[in-house]
């Protein structure tokens, strides 16, 4: 055996992989898709949505930060883990307030797309309707908590990428928010519409003012395809 | 043997999902064949008059007068079909939810910039008018409901998939691009 590769299983198909890759870097390499939402490539996993979960030797584990290991049996396309993928999405959908029809990334919204895939016809939970904060201070972007997922996507982004730590976030728990790093909103902040932590919100809550609607419906990324079909469809080289 | 009876109604919401109804062509013509229709709309039935095997769903419950018809709807229909984002989680009326009832109305009718002076001071309370509910709901919350078909609205597609196979007895499997929230 050589140690430059580890050999495992997910789903009983054998994968190959350099042994300093996570289950879920993996998996993309050879075009298994795990389902994901706080997870993005070039940023640092953070593990937060649990939506990646799948099932190492039987016990659930996050894909994107538990690293490969040799033998190890990972499970992954199973009803089980579906449905458990769909409760996230679900309680994710009615302690926020998202709006599909009116919200202006329907149809390219990564939350949205997961519940298309995983095929969640609604969310059955009770709607929360919690009151959210908008900062719509800045020129030409704004933040709208009422569709955050508390991914952290832009806050990593803004750390690893664009170095300038403009987000975060603050209290814990049902409380837990994305903050603005400074006394007076997104505007008071070196942020601008070009910063890779823009580019990042799976969802509507990170928006570039004054973009919206430009996409015809039946042409938006995930009118056709499933989230998850631009990795199925990659070649795979073992 | 009789056809099977459908029902349908309209709640908060925009007709939308009624319209979609209505977009499955010439398909209406076999819908005829297939089915008879009782109280809905679209034949203007005000009351049931037997039982119904399916009855469809569109819009949320936001007024005393749309969860009594539902819930009138759900006793006389064996299988009850939710369409549409109004009627699954409250859809863009239930936009009102973020804000008390009180302040939507005092915005409305005393305080907001297109109020004219004479008509200010009047909330209407009138009998007639049903009651707003403290918020909009999704049907789900008030009664059971069988079947959900998403879409703002769901697609003619959507629709006619989903009643043929409630028809047929067969399991209600959407295709990808089917299932929409928008």
């Amino acid at each position: 055996m050589s140690m430059n590769v580890v050999t495992f299983t997910i789903d009983g198909v054998e994968v190959k992989s350099a042994p300093d890759k996570t289950i879920l870097q993996a998996a993309d390499d050879v075009g298994i898709y795990i389902p994901r939402l706080c997870y993005l490539k070039d940023l640092p996993p953070g593990g937060h949505c649990r939506v990646c979960t799948v099932k190492v030797n039987g016990r659930p584990v996050n894909a994107c930060t538990y690293p490969v290991a040799e033998g190890i049996v990972v499970e992954n396309n199973t009803e089980e883990l579906h449905s458990l993928r769909r409760n996230i999405i679900e309680m994710l959908f009615v302690e926020g307030n998202h709006f599909c029809p009116s919200c202006e990334v329907a149809g390219k919204c990564e939350l949205q797309a997961l519940a298309y895939r995983l095929a969640l016809l609604t969310p059955q939970m009770p709607y929360l309707y919690a009151q959210k904060e908008l900062d719509a201070t800045h020129p030409d972007v704004y933040l709208d908590r009422n569709r955050c997922v508390l991914c952290g996507r832009c806050v990593r982004a803004s750390i690893y990428l664009d170095k300038k730590n403009v987000f975060g976030f603050e209290n814990r728990g049902i409380s837990m928010r994305i903050s603005v790093n400074s006394n007076d909103g997104l505007k008071d902040t070196n942020l601008t519409k070009d910063d890779k932590s823009m580019s990042v919100c799976p969802t509507g809550c990170l928006v570039v003012k004054r973009q919206g609607f430009t996409i015809p419906v039946g042409k938006r990324p995930y009118d056709k395809k499933p989230i998850g079909s631009e990795i199925e469809t990659k070649t795979v080289n073992s | 043997m009789s056809k099977p009876v459908v029902a349908t109604a309209h709640f908060t919401g925009c007709f939308g999902c009624h319209m979609s109804i209505l977009d499955i062509d010439e398909r209406i013509l076999d819908l005829v064949e297939l089915v008879e229709f009782n109280k809905s709309p679209i034949n203007d039935i005000k009351n049931f008059t037997k039982p119904v095997d399916i009855g469809i769903i569109e819009g949320g419950i936001s007024n005393d007068e749309n969860a009594e018809i539902l819930m009138e709807f759900r006793k006389h229909c064996k299988i009850l079909v939710a369409i549409g984002a109004c009627a699954l989680t409250g859809g863009v009326p239930s936009m009102r939810n973020l804000v008390p009832l009180k302040e939507c109305l005092e915005e409305a009718y005393l305080n907001g910039p297109t109020v004219k002076s004479e008509n200010t001071g009047i909330i209407p309370n009138d009998p007639d008018i049903p009651v707003l509910l403290d918020k909009v709901y999704p049907c789900h919350e008030v009664v059971k409901i069988d079947y959900f078909l998403p879409g703002c609205p769901p697609t003619a597609d959507t629709i006619w998939n989903a009643l043929v196979a409630l028809l047929k007895g067969e399991p209600l499997n959407l295709d990808y691009e089917l299932i929409k929230y928008d």
